[in-house]
């Protein structure tokens, strides 16, 4: 896929998320013991041989941007292409904040000029998959489609939880011919996986003309009110995919990384690895008291109590005679002596002092944010 | 360009014959230690984090897997403009090819490498102990001392010092006599084979020895008691640290098991001395609801569904269920299929262990072919190795590299014995 740029969006602002977007973007979100949510759609284009990606970023983009770095965990780290971040800037005739997505698009079109490259694949940052594009842009060009866009059959979700994505209808051809975002009653259960293949010549005009109209988001100014009049298409992919967009989906989504079929998929194929950022740290190490089960563990752990049903991202502490069930905890976190923890996500670098005991619902876990002390 | 005062040469040539079927493929640097690392890491990440950016890495015997691993240098942050990691492999110079013919003379034909750089100081390492160690502390001491030479020494007990090269010093540290292995050791000294030398001198010394047929271009042998004849100035920089030659079997087997402690003398967790390596690219590993890991160094990838004790499990090894895993070193993607019981033994890489194996049981009768090699009770199994499902294995086995199940003569083989590509089940 030498003839394809990236395009990855992480703009957005994420409520649902609560503290843990507090001073973080979406794609910066921890997930499955050493990622962080942005390594897998980037990996996964590095995968399919992009070599150019450009990363649009607005708020709270600091642990993103240090995560990411000058692309060298992805082999980014280029003289031609590699990663371009986009943060947002001020200039003469701009607010400096990006109004929408396609907004932000159009604020960094000269890094579509200066491309030469016939097709963009645009993916939002928050989604944990591991696909390579190859086909899809096949499909795209067999369709002679203006748009594609990649999307998955949640069969399994609510009404409640289908509402939380874009909903779309396709022909018996693959065109799409009707496009919801968020619907309060889903029409189907195809959910769109904000994968969107397009040639860079026509997203530039699509951009401009925006622009000119004073339009700012892709999805609602651009795949909606074009859906009649431009060629937009489904690729349907039947892997794993989860779109992290609530505390319950995030829950969920780690939870779902001890099933081994889906660990197997996300991280175990050759072909196709999820890279993240090194830390060096050094093999976890299990001492007598230590009885983990049915957990993920990263490296740099130190483990002295019981741990069941969980994630432990590298670094972390756990004490003696610490239950720890059902929960996430992130990057260097100390679980103190005779702590109790049900149904928890801790962020990074928090203390859990002696004796304490913390307990939620695996519908709604309890969360403690970055650096608190308990 | 930034002149640098200190570069380091690091000598990964040796094979370390001693460790058998462990570096019957890859030179002794390259061998893995601790869990993930490979042992010339230390040495690497104590330059690094000593502030030394500028290291000749020198190869000789086997270094393919060793070249890949250490690549341009970038873990340890020596992808540089000015300065940082060089591979310095024998060359042909001009009607002559030649390889290095002892550790001095490996240093004399990169003369031209460290003339280029210029460098005031030069720190020889091997690339073959296991330590944590400043050596820019080791750099003041020699300009402190007015040093030309000064040769890092630790203490070790007076009944293991016929092991080592010892320096007799005066009381103020200054060396007046090295003995290589003496009978009757006069001091507890020990060299640990880092020198630090003040370049000029050295270069001198170097193209002397060079000149000399009788020599046989060591440091040890030949270089430290020429400049002690000509009374140059040289002394002894104590180290108290954890320090150690895996050079055998069973001292590789106790360095690696030191790590299982409780709080093991060789701290790994200090984020103000990481030991840095190449990443894996794997998941975290998984513990499944039948495993149990306990007194274990377990790294990423690894799936656990069976039982592990006192063991180091290296990325991306599958212990199957009902297996039992006691004092035993598993290498890099191997398998240990379901029901195997291992005890006390050394897995390579890629190694697969079949159904109901059981390893490292009965009499410690030392190795037939290899008594000196493989006697401590360890049975070592080398990379690529296929061991099929209900063997039973003794202690101090060895098990070639790549010898499959068409191998074995027989399912039983007593401790002693040895298993070897061609199938003589000796």
């Amino acid at each position: 896929m030498k003839n394809t740029i990236g395009i990855i969006l992480t703009g957005g602002k994420k409520r649902e998320l609560k503290e843990m977007t507090i001073k973080r973007t979406s794609a910066a979100i921890p997930v499955g013991g050493k990622y962080r949510a942005i390594d897998f759609v980037l990996s996964s284009m590095v995968n399919s041989g992009i070599t150019k990606v450009g990363v649009i970023t607005q708020y709270n983009l600091r642990s993103l941007m240090d995560h990411l770095g000058s692309g060298k965990e992805w082999d980014l780290d280029r003289r031609h292409g590699g990663l371009y971040i986009f943060p947002p800037s001020l200039s003469g005739d701009g607010t400096g904040w990006y109004r929408g997505t396609a907004d932000a698009m159009y604020n960094n079109l000269t890094f579509l000029k200066r491309s030469d490259e016939d097709y963009v694949i645009i993916a939002s940052g928050d989604c944990i998959y591991n696909m390579l594009f190859d086909n899809a842009l096949q499909y795209h060009i067999e369709k002679d489609a203006d748009i594609t866009i990649i999307y998955k059959e949640m069969d399994g979700l609510s009404q409640k939880e289908l509402s939380k994505f874009g909903i779309l209808e396709v022909d018996n051809n693959g065109r799409i011919i009707d496009f919801q975002e968020k619907p309060l009653h889903p029409a189907s259960t195809k959910c769109s996986m904000g994968i969107y293949i397009i040639s860079r010549k026509l997203l530039m005009s699509i951009l401009e003309d925006c622009a000119a109209h004073g339009y700012y988001d892709f999805v609602m100014d651009v795949i909606i009110k074009r859906i009649q009049t431009l060629r937009i298409f489904g690729y349907k992919f039947s892997g794993y995919w989860r779109s992290i967009n609530s505390i319950e989906s995030y829950y969920k989504c780690n939870m779902e990384l001890l099933q081994p079929e889906v660990r197997d998929e996300l991280f175990l194929q050759a072909d196709r690895k999820i890279f993240t950022k090194v830390k060096s740290e050094v093999p976890a190490k299990y001492n007598e008291e230590a009885e983990v089960k049915n957990s993920l563990v990263a490296d740099g752990c130190i483990i002295e109590g019981i741990v069941e049903n969980s994630i432990l991202f590298r670094g972390v502490t756990v004490g003696k005679n610490v239950i720890i069930k059902d929960s996430i905890i992130m990057h260097d976190t100390v679980v103190e002596d005779n702590v109790e923890l049900n149904c928890v996500i801790l962020d990074k670098n928090v203390r859990v002092t002696k004796g304490k005991s913390l307990k939620g619902e695996k519908s709604w876990p309890v969360i403690v944010g970055k650096r608190v002390v308990v | 360009m930034i002149r640098k005062e200190i570069i380091a040469l690091l000598l990964a040539g040796g094979q370390g014959s001693r460790l058998g079927v462990l570096t019957k493929r890859i030179a002794k640097p390259a061998v893995l230690f601790g869990g993930k690392y490979r042992i010339i890491d230390f040495s690497l990440s104590n330059c690094i984090n000593s502030g030394i950016d500028t290291v000749g890495v020198l190869t000789q015997y086997q270094p393919l897997k060793l070249n890949s691993h250490i690549g341009i240098g970038k873990p340890w942050d020596m992808d540089r403009m000015n300065g940082g990691l060089t591979v310095l492999s024998p060359y042909l110079k001009g009607e002559i090819g030649e390889w290095y013919m002892g550790t001095a003379n490996a240093v004399y034909q990169n003369i031209d490498y460290i003339n280029k750089i210029s460098p005031k100081y030069v720190i020889i390492l091997s690339g073959d102990h296991v330590y944590k160690m400043n050596y820019s502390h080791m750099l003041d001491y020699h300009k402190e001392k007015g040093a030309e030479a000064t040769i890092s020494v630790i203490d070790v007990p007076i009944e293991e010092a016929s092991r080592y090269g010892i320096m007799n010093t005066y009381e103020n540290g200054r060396i007046y006599e090295f003995e290589e292995k003496p009978e009757h050791p006069k001091s507890t000294l020990a060299s640990m084979g880092v020198y630090i030398f003040t370049w000029d001198v050295l270069r001198d010394y170097l193209i002397e020895d060079n000149e000399n047929p009788d020599s046989d271009h060591d440091f040890g042998k030949n270089i430290i008691p020429e400049m002690l004849r000509d009374g140059r100035s040289m002394w002894a920089y104590r180290f108290a640290g954890y320090w150690r030659d895996v050079g055998t079997i069973q001292a590789y087997w106790e360095a690696n098991m030191d790590l299982t402690k409780r709080v093991p003398n060789l701290n790994l967790f200090d984020p103000a001395w990481k030991i840095y390596t190449p990443n894996p690219v794997k998941p975290p590993h998984y513990i499944a609801p039948s495993g149990n890991v306990k007194m274990s160094v377990v790294a990423e990838g690894c799936m656990i569904y069976g039982n592990v004790k006192n063991s180091v499990i290296f990325p991306g090894v599958y212990i199957e269920e009902g297996t039992v895993i006691e004092d035993s070193i598993i290498m890099s993607n191997s398998k240990i299929r379901a029901g195997s019981y291992l005890n006390k033994c050394i897995i390579g890489e890629h190694v697969v262990v079949g159904k109901n194996v059981r390893i490292g049981t009965g009499e410690n009768i030392p190795n037939e072919l290899k008594p000196g090699m493989y006697n401590s009770g360890i049975t070592v199994v080398g990379e690529d190795a296929n061991i099929p499902d209900d063997a039973e294995i003794g202690k101090n086995v060895v098990i070639d590299i790549g010898v499959g199940p068409e191998d074995f003569l027989s399912k039983t083989v007593p401790s002693g014995k040895s298993v070897i590509k061609g199938g003589k089940c000796q």
